[in-house]
């Protein structure tokens, strides 16, 4: 009986665990741990979208955080100049992203392995120095937000706690989303795609109108990510769009568990928590080290990339690859 | 002579002194990716190690050169060290699994860098046995350091090519290149081998690292950003080909500071001037990624690379 | 006056023909299959067969040559449109999708036949439009009970059987198997040359073998290429009995085994 399987399997149960307490932060947390909350959120969310493509589609894209920056600059453009309702600027984020990442992806997957991977991180360093260059909103010194996306009063990201359940309510949304897409007719085609590309042609499939399907989709997603987190800051800069954002955005995928459901949540987690709590943890031990603690993560992604790919997921259950259910 | 065509050779100069810089890095890059096919984003790690090292040694020693030396050294030594404990465990992992470890590597280097040395960044001097400037035509002065920048790296470039195409190691590298584990079976001792690109490759980042240095600013992550570049310059000139690292490090060079140095005013004449200054140089750095993704799309393995 | 009808043949290939560099790999070949012939392809090692299949899937573009199927010239489609037109083929070393059970990977193959993929909500693994075609084709194969199973965990020859029914479960029009038998023990082949001889006339396949048992005991008809150019083709005892054919594989294989009345 399926639900007496799913509930043997521990991931099960840890996420249910971190998605009931995820609902409670704002009910017990105090307003530095909310907006921090708020952060791994709005990143789970953009760890998603790259997972769909990099974990389910086998498609490295060193560019992805692109997408962040420019959901976030398309908001904050338009904060900028007077249009403030969330209505218009989260469907632009999103459609400019989708645009962006149909033209990158249109060119990127003619190429193949490291080649895919250079040129999508050098249209994100395009973007990148575009931004930088774009002295009437800040260029490298960026932007303040001064409005936060208004909803015509239904909602109000000004809060704090409404900030966060917005975020969070998306997030579950887009793991409802992914979970139905990567078991999808679609979703299947990806993954075979993934596993052995020219068998999936030899088949009949012309993969590559999938993997740009799948490649616009993300972006657009992350692109919502990208909104969120511009609200989230109440700033936009260039260094969203940083290669080694997009080299984190990667890290957290991997760290979760590549090509699984709740991975992007692990890997959101741990990357947050190591990064904000692995410096007061060494000073514990040894005051004032602590301002290195990079010294430990850096041999600890490592650690991760020889001896544990699987990541996350793959050490709280079983390995998730290919068609789970049996 | 004609004060813009002075102008226009000494950028060329300029753009020749970068470019030749650029390929310092990335020969180094194009061997180990072609031959052990790793992904070595810790490149740039090496690159600042090499211009911290001089910085230290020259203060040690008070000369340049034997700074230079030493630290040129050092940085070999390095390399050997890195490529024992990581990177040859890579070497049968796909290109993600570089991209992770390498990574970790950049990462571990400039908070090591940020330890020892601390956040502030250092200076180098140019020795005064080079500082000053050398007239190379009538009207045309340039500057001696960076002349000497120019010939040590077409030395360089001479010698990788005479390397590679003449002697027996080169031709085990180009061979390994194609086949390692055809190379194997013929009795060459591989893992020798590419701990010596390695090591070659190492010590070139530094050279132009420590050569760059009186240039530029002695920082954490000065190899970050300089990296990108060269997985650029190596990606428009196919993996694997040091012909296609010079060729594309050139036009690189030269795209950068020709457009750094006449973009700011062909932008000044529609723009204001504090959009123009902006702009000026982030133009030339997109028209770099434009040229990569041009080529790409037209060779999708690079102008010299191997078609699969 | 009765006239003996020419019917089209359903695979014609002219003058087909490939380089790499100064290597002439396929050589000015012409050869055609009947439908619902078995044509078996043969030839010593180097002769170019597996190229000759590439150019016939597209993977692989040739340089100059036709090729024409069920009356549609094919030669510049690339290999998706190929298959929707009804080729198929197997993999001389094995492709399946090793993530995937046996029957993820059939109904991959299904599933591509029926087209629909640009499909993102129903789960595809519970639809019943491709799982039952996919069992029925693994029950066909015997491969039923092993059905569950990821690709990778399964035997060499299982391996070997999922590739068929992969190129199976499109319903292709022309099947072509290239050298299926290779690496299996002498039962395995038996089941697979008793599995082939009973799509004997429903199906039209283009055999690559090297497996002289199973070519002369299924091939209605054999071409023998050497060096990219086919020397000869005809009925199986034709083949035999020819003197050019007898010195290319200089009479090992052919020879005093296969020498009957």
């Amino acid at each position: 009986m399926p639900s007496a399987t799913l509930l043997r399997d521990p991931r099960v149960v840890l996420t249910a665990l971190l998605l009931l307490a995820g609902l409670l932060v704002p009910l017990l947390a105090n307003n530095f741990q909310i907006s921090f909350a708020s952060r791994i959120v709005v990143w789970t969310i953009a760890a998603i979208s790259l997972n769909i493509i990099l974990g389910y589609g086998g498609m490295v894209s060193f560019g992805h955080a692109a997408y962040l920056g420019i959901g976030g600059y398309v908001m904050g453009i338009m904060a900028f100049h007077g249009v403030t309702s969330g209505f218009l600027q989260f469907p632009a984020a999103m459609l400019a992203s989708a645009l962006w990442a149909l033209a990158v992806g249109a060119l990127s997957l003619r190429t193949r392995g490291v080649y895919f991977i250079m040129i999508t991180l050098a249209f994100a360093q395009l973007i990148y120095f575009v931004a930088v260059g774009l002295e009437a909103y800040g260029g490298d010194d960026g932007l303040t937000i001064y409005h936060r996306s208004e909803f015509a009063g239904i909602l109000s990201l000004k809060d704090r706690t409404t900030f966060y359940w917005t975020c969070f309510a998306l997030m579950l949304g887009t793991f409802y989303l992914c979970h139905r897409l990567v078991d999808s007719r679609f979703g299947m085609v990806l993954r075979g795609s993934k596993s052995n590309d020219l068998r999936m042609r030899a088949l009949g499939f012309p993969t590559t109108r999938y993997r740009l399907t799948a490649f616009t989709l993300a972006g657009a997603i992350c692109g919502l990510a990208g909104v969120l987190l511009a609200n989230q800051t109440d700033f936009i800069s260039p260094a969203m769009m940083r290669w080694t954002a997009s080299g984190d955005l990667i890290v957290i995928v991997v760290l979760g568990g590549m090509g699984s459901l709740f991975g992007p949540l692990y890997g959101a987690i741990a990357f947050f928590v190591l990064e904000e709590y692995l410096k007061p943890a060494i000073d514990l031990l040894h005051p004032g080290w602590g301002n290195y603690w990079q010294i430990i993560f850096g041999p600890l992604l490592i650690v991760v990339a020889l001896y544990a790919r699987g990541g996350l997921d793959s050490l709280f259950g079983r390995s998730t690859m290919g068609a789970r259910r049996g | 002579m004609d004060p813009q065509l002075t102008l226009f050779f000494i950028q060329g100069l300029n753009g020749l002194q970068l470019g030749l810089l650029m390929f310092l890095l990335a020969a180094g890059l194009t061997l180990t990716f072609g031959i052990m096919d790793l992904v070595n984003l810790a490149h740039g790690s090496l690159y600042m190690m090499g211009a911290y090292f001089a910085a230290t040694f020259i203060e040690l020693t008070d000369s340049f050169l034997l700074g230079a030396l030493m630290a040129l050294g050092a940085s070999l030594l390095l390399g050997i060290v890195v490529e024992t404990i990581v990177m040859r465990r890579l070497y049968r992992r796909d290109h993600l699994d570089h991209v992770l470890a390498t990574f970790g590597l950049i990462l571990f280097f400039n908070e090591l860098v940020r330890a020892v040395w601390g956040p502030a960044g250092l200076g180098i001097a140019v020795p005064p046995w080079l500082a000053h400037s050398i007239q190379l035509l009538p009207g045309m002065i340039y500057s001696t350091y960076r002349l000497a920048i120019i010939v040590v790296g077409l030395a360089v470039a001479v010698f990788l090519a005479v390397l590679v195409t003449r002697t027996r190691t080169g031709m085990w590298i180009r061979a390994g290149a194609s086949n390692r584990t055809m190379i194997g079976a013929l009795g060459v001792n591989v893992q020798l081998l590419f701990t010596l690109v390695f090591g070659i490759g190492s010590t070139l980042a530094a050279l132009a690292g420590l050569m760059a240095a009186p240039i530029v600013t002695v920082q954490i992550g000065m190899g970050d950003n300089i990296l990108i570049l060269a997985f650029v310059i190596i990606v428009i000139g196919g993996i694997g080909s040091i012909k296609g690292a010079f060729i594309a490090a050139m036009t690189v060079g030269m795209i950068d500071t020709f457009g750094r140095a006449f973009l700011p005013d062909l932008l000044k004449s529609f723009l204001s001037n504090s959009a123009a200054s902006t702009a000026a140089p982030a133009l030339s750095s997109m028209l770099i990624y434009l040229l990569m993704a041009g080529v790409l799309v037209w060779r999708p393995t690079g102008l010299f690379g191997a078609r699969s | 006056m009765v006239e003996s009808l020419q019917v089209e043949p359903l695979l014609a290939i002219d003058g087909l023909t490939k380089r790499f560099g100064g290597l002439v790999a396929t050589d000015n070949l012409s050869l055609d299959v009947r439908e619902g012939e078995i044509h078996a392809l043969i030839g010593p090692n180097g002769a170019g067969k597996t190229t000759m299949v590439a150019q016939l899937m597209g993977q692989l573009q040739s340089d100059a040559g036709r090729i024409v199927f069920a009356g549609t010239e094919i030669t510049r489609f690339p290999t998706h449109r190929r298959v929707r037109a009804g080729l198929a083929r197997s993999f001389q070393i094995t492709s399946v999708l090793r993530d995937f059970s046996a029957l993820d990977n059939v109904a991959l193959a299904v599933q591509a036949h029926q087209g629909h993929s640009f499909r993102f909500w129903q789960p595809a693994q519970k639809d019943p439009g491709l799982r039952e075609p996919a069992r029925a084709i693994l029950e066909q194969l015997g491969l039923g009970p092993r059905a569950d199973s990821i690709a990778a965990n399964l035997s060499y020859g299982e391996q070997r059987q999922l590739e068929i029914a992969m190129a199976l479960a499109g319903n292709p029009r022309l099947l072509l198997l290239d050298e299926p038998m290779a690496g299996m023990g002498p039962d395995e082949s038996a089941q697979m040359v008793s599995f082939l001889s009973r799509l004997k006339g429903q199906r039209t396949i283009l055999l690559i073998e090297h497996d002289m048992d199973a070519v002369f005991a299924l091939a209605d008809r054999i071409t023998v290429l050497v060096y990219g150019r086919a020397i000869a083709t005809g009925a199986p005892a034709e083949i035999r009995a020819n003197a050019e054919v007898r010195k290319a594989y200089l009479g090992d294989e052919l020879g005093e085994e296969h020498a009957d009345a």
